[in-house]
């Protein structure tokens, strides 16, 4: 085995079948949804059709189309919330109800979503909240707000400190200099943030299962539903749209980070 | 050499068997044949070839970017050449793995294991050695008895200033008695009286233990104080090896003069020579007799060289009555500024021809009876055996 | 210390929204599931007795109080189907933790001794996976491991075996989801721990004569730790809830407790006994919860 310093056939060996355990199955599945046949175990021949039953199923369109506006919603809110929240972590020092903050403030990404999921909804029925959109976008919310602040929160610390207090030095007050000066370099971070967001929420069906209410399904919820039953190559299709969706958001992003020449940014934002 | 025993008897203990070096006599400890490493297109070591002796302080300097700590992680082993040899004791050891090699290394930023006790760092190496617990007890309490850390074993790396860290670090590497001990650039962290203390405990540590140490440093003064030998280097290759007092006085290039220390420069071309001596006439300065040097000078575009402490200044120039006088180059010019530096007083001169020599006068006296101001008239003057001549 | 005063103050201003709102969405709720967890299920909506009715004044409140009652706990304590149904859930979350770890450290530690320029693409290759929709990377696996999937088809055609294999159902195959699922959660502190460690430090192990073996266990390992402990509490605890992977790819004979939670909610609409169910695996998991909160605010610390 060679030095540690360059990669050994074992490190090489690892990097590639992970790789190829992680991405695999979506390739297949992107494959698959584009086979004319009805069947796994035949291959049509190259075909739309799926996609096209796709586009004529209204319920399935309804159920996208609600998942993508309870994303946008619930990403934005998110977003400014997290985003509060690590600069009071980063920059706010120690503060009463310190250790209880972060600690509401990361539990949700360990807490099993069942748990939140059940705890969210007996609330609403609480406070006579009808469910839908909106129960599912404070649900989501809730979830994703600790993502954003994971996000921003790492790269807020590895700031460096002088460039505010240059700011301040020439003339700014502390909220100026913050906004002047930290805050165009953590917008990356923070678009990163309500891109991990969006996707989690798009993604989520255990907390939606909980928190929605009749007509307004998610797309996760109607996804699974159909799962339960069987595999169907509409869904193959439905999946490859939804991939080739984040798939675009993440490249114009990575594009955008590129061409606003961040000094030390690297492609992964995370 | 003293201590061979124990030496070899760390040896045999390892896993395997780097065959005992065999020491003859002349013959050095370490020779570096002809070795080359290239990262991609780029050659970071061209070719190289030294001998180390047994028991040397040996420095490599150069600008960064020279390929000395290449060089030295190669003695180490963790490079390995593309061509070439590196013979310890008559073995090669090029292709021998770290771990099997009798060399041990101090590291930049001490690289101090974070998670072991600074008594558990010096022992590190003791335990992969195989040494029975009393043994190891007896050689860490040795070690650290020599780097002055008594009452600190316990301690955690974190727990101690740079100082102390390095102390470790010197401890840990000396603690398996190697063949040749690797220090890549160690004083560069610490501030500068620090830095003089430790330049002096280090080579009283060399003498006492009669190693051979090899040093990786940028800083010249570093390399002159400390070695016996200094092996310039610059783009991969060795442009000199010579003693501190050789490569200050006789460099053997314009690069070697102007790297090491402060030079004045003056460019032109021989007009005549003799037996003992050499007419360079200047550019700047006009006609200079310089004595011939050790190296022989075959081209005609020369510089001429003269260290600033060896520019005499004066208000009307030395006695010109003396057989020796005609010899004596001199130069009139004006002092444009004057700067104090405690133990000795560097004065800028312009020169009729408009070039600048600089000139450093000790300040043997307190009160300064002869110190030159700013927009004085002087005579800037030295002997031929003053200054040497170097090809471009 | 605080030479940062100055900005201190405002950035403590900036916690009040996130604040307000955790208090409200997060922590409240928990309250809401202890009472409804001492309550009885009804035929009525919303489905559980007593209801606390704050408009009926004080006494109808005190009376709410008086028919709480810890029933559910006793049910979930004596019922063997619970108890086994949290039992399989920190069984299959200790072993799913275990091939995680086993799978994910040679693959961290292969990237963090990428070159450096290469490294930020190995983490967006290995994340991008993660933000690709979890349900949909679940069916891909039914899809390839159905009855005439591709694995059954390209081990048909191999001749490895003589009849489709049944994959799905199984245990195997909800390891196999899970694993696929929380790798990157494994993968991504390990790496960060492992990037920001000195080469020099493995260099100065190999200069003191330990073999690349001994490098590794003596101290890549240990001080890789914190990343270790972290990827398995990140792991560990949300697998125990789990319940989409274990419902789409595992058969149906033991359930895990996300699963008997989900049953009880939505299928049984017995309220009470799902939300004791929850009670309990909240407490279940209130030691690693708490040891992951220490670790968090260790990290937070150090950042500083």
């Amino acid at each position: 085995m060679k030095m540690p310093k360059g990669l050994s056939h074992f490190n090489i060996a690892s990097l590639a079948l992970g790789a190829a355990f992680l991405y695999l199955p979506i390739v297949i599945l992107v494959i698959y949804s584009f086979n004319a046949s009805r069947l796994v175990t035949v291959w049509g021949g190259w075909s739309l059709r799926w996609y096209y039953e796709f586009f004529n199923d209204s319920a399935m369109i309804e159920a996208a189309w609600m998942s993508v506006r309870v994303g946008a919603v619930s990403a934005s809110i998110a977003t400014l919330l997290g985003t509060a929240a690590a600069v009071a972590l980063s920059r706010g020092e120690g503060f009463r109800g310190r250790t209880l903050f972060s600690g509401m403030l990361y539990a949700p990404l360990v807490m099993p979503e069942v748990i939140t999921g059940l705890s969210l909804l007996l609330l609403f029925v609480a406070l006579n909240a009808e469910r839908g959109f909106w129960t599912v976008t404070i649900a989501h919310t809730t979830l994703t707000m600790c993502f954003v602040a994971v996000v921003v929160q790492s790269r807020l610390t590895a700031l460096d400190r002088s460039l505010e207090e240059a700011a301040m030095d020439l003339g700014c007050d502390p909220v100026r200099a913050f906004a002047a000066v930290t805050l165009p370099l953590i917008i990356p971070s923070i678009a990163a943030g309500w891109m991990l967001a969006f996707t989690l929420s798009l993604d989520d069906l255990v907390i939606a299962s909980f928190t929605t209410g009749p007509g307004s399904a998610t797309l996760p919820i109607r996804i699974y539903s159909e799962v339960r039953l069987g595999v169907k190559p509409e869904i193959n299709a439905i999946c490859t749209l939804v991939i080739a969706v984040i798939a675009a958001v993440i490249v114009s992003a990575s594009v955008a980070a590129k061409l606003s020449n961040q000094p030390g940014e690297t492609a992964a934002p995370l | 050499m003293a201590g061979d025993a124990s030496n070899t008897a760390i040896v045999e203990e390892a896993e395997k068997p780097v065959p005992l070096p065999v020491l003859i006599a002349d013959m050095p400890l370490l020779r570096i044949e002809g070795v080359v490493k290239k990262f991609g297109g780029f050659r970071a070591v061209d070719h190289l070839s030294l001998d180390i002796r047994a028991g040397e302080f040996f420095a490599l300097l150069g600008p960064s970017g020279c390929g000395k700590t290449t060089l030295l992680r190669m003695l180490a082993g963790f490079e390995t050449p593309d061509e070439g040899r590196i013979l310890l004791g008559g073995t090669d050891i090029a292709q021998v793995p770290p771990h099997l090699r009798p060399v041990n290394m101090m590291f930049q930023n001490y690289a101090l294991f974070p998670h072991l006790s600074v008594r558990d760092n010096i022992a590190f190496g003791l335990k992969r050695a195989g040494m029975a617990r009393a043994q190891i007890n007896a050689r860490v309490t040795e070690m650290v008895a020599l780097v002055k850390l008594e009452g600190f074993e316990r301690r955690k790396p974190d727990q101690l200033s740079g100082g102390q860290k390095q102390r470790v670090a010197l401890a840990r590497s000396l603690a398996r008695r190697p063949q040749v001990l690797l220090l890549d650039e160690p004083l560069a962290a610490l501030d500068k009286k620090l830095r003089e203390s430790t330049q002096l405990e280090l080579m009283e540590l060399q003498r006492r233990l009669g190693m051979t140490f090899i040093i990786v440093t940028h800083d010249q003064e570093e390399a002159m104080t400390m070695a016996g030998r200094i092996g310039v280097m610059d783009a991969g290759r060795l442009e000199q090896v010579a003693t501190p007092r050789e490569l200050y006085e006789a460099p053997q290039s314009r690069w070697i003069a102007e790297f090491v220390g402060d030079v004045n420069l003056f460019d032109g071309h021989v007009e005549s020579r003799d037996a003992h001596r050499l007419t360079v006439s200047t550019r700047d300065a006009g006609t200079l007799t310089v004595a011939q040097s050790r190296y022989l000078v075959t081209k005609t575009i020369v510089s001429v060289a003269i260290r600033p402490e060896k520019v005499k200044l004066s208000r009307r120039g030395p006695a010109t009555d003396s057989a020796a006088a005609p010899a004596i180059n001199r130069l009139d010019g004006v002092v444009t500024d004057t700067s104090y530096l405690g133990g000795f007083t560097v004065y800028k001169v312009r020169l009729d021809s408009g070039a600048v020599v600089r000139s450093s006068m000790a300040n043997t006296a307190r009160l300064e009876m002869n110190a030159y101001s700013a927009g004085q008239r002087v005579v800037a003057w030295f002997t031929p055996d003053d200054c040497v001549v170097l090809e471009q | 210390m605080s030479d940062h005063s100055i900005f201190t103050r405002p950035a403590r201003f900036a916690a009040i929204a996130p604040y307000v709102w955790m208090v409200l969405f997060f922590l409240v709720p928990f309250g809401f599931v202890l009472k409804i967890s001492l309550s009885q299920t009804a035929i009525s909506q919303p489905p559980y007795t007593p209801v606390f009715d704050f408009a009926a004044g004080w006494a109808s409140i005190e009376a709410a109080f008086g028919a709480l009652s810890s029933d559910n706990f006793h049910l979930l304590l004596s019922d063997d189907l619970y108890v086994l149904s949290y039992l399989r859930s920190l069984v299959v979350a200790a072993v799913s933790t275990s091939i995680l770890l086993a799978i994910g450290y040679p693959i961290a530690y292969g990237m963090a001794r990428l070159p450096k320029q290469w490294q930020p693409i190995a983490m967006m290759l290995v994340i991008v996976p993660f933000w690709t929709s979890f349900l949909i990377r679940i069916y891909a696996w039914i899809n390839i491991l159905q009855h005439d999937g591709l694995l059954n088809q390209i081990l048909l055609a191999l001749r490895l075996v003589s009849a489709p294999v049944v994959w799905l159902s199984t245990d195997s195959a909800m390891y196999l989801g899970i694993v696929y699922s929380y790798l990157p959660f494994m993968i991504l502190p390990l790496y960060a721990v492992l990037a920001k460690m000195e080469p020099a430090l493995e260099e100065a192990a190999a200069d003191l004569g330990a073999s690349p073996r001994e490098v590794f266990w003596l101290v890549t390992f240990p001080l890789s730790l914190p990343g270790v402990g972290a990827g398995v509490l990140l792991c560990f605890i949300p697998i125990v809830g789990e319940f989409v992977i274990p419902d789409l790819l595992a058969g149906s004979n033991a359930l895990m407790i996300g699963q008997t939670l989900w049953l009880e909610f939505f299928t049984n609409k017995d309220w009470p006994v799902a939300s004791a169910t929850a009670i309990v695996l909240l407490a279940l998991l209130l030691v690693p919860l708490l040891l992951y909160d220490r670790l968090q605010r260790r990290q937070l610390e150090q950042a500083r």
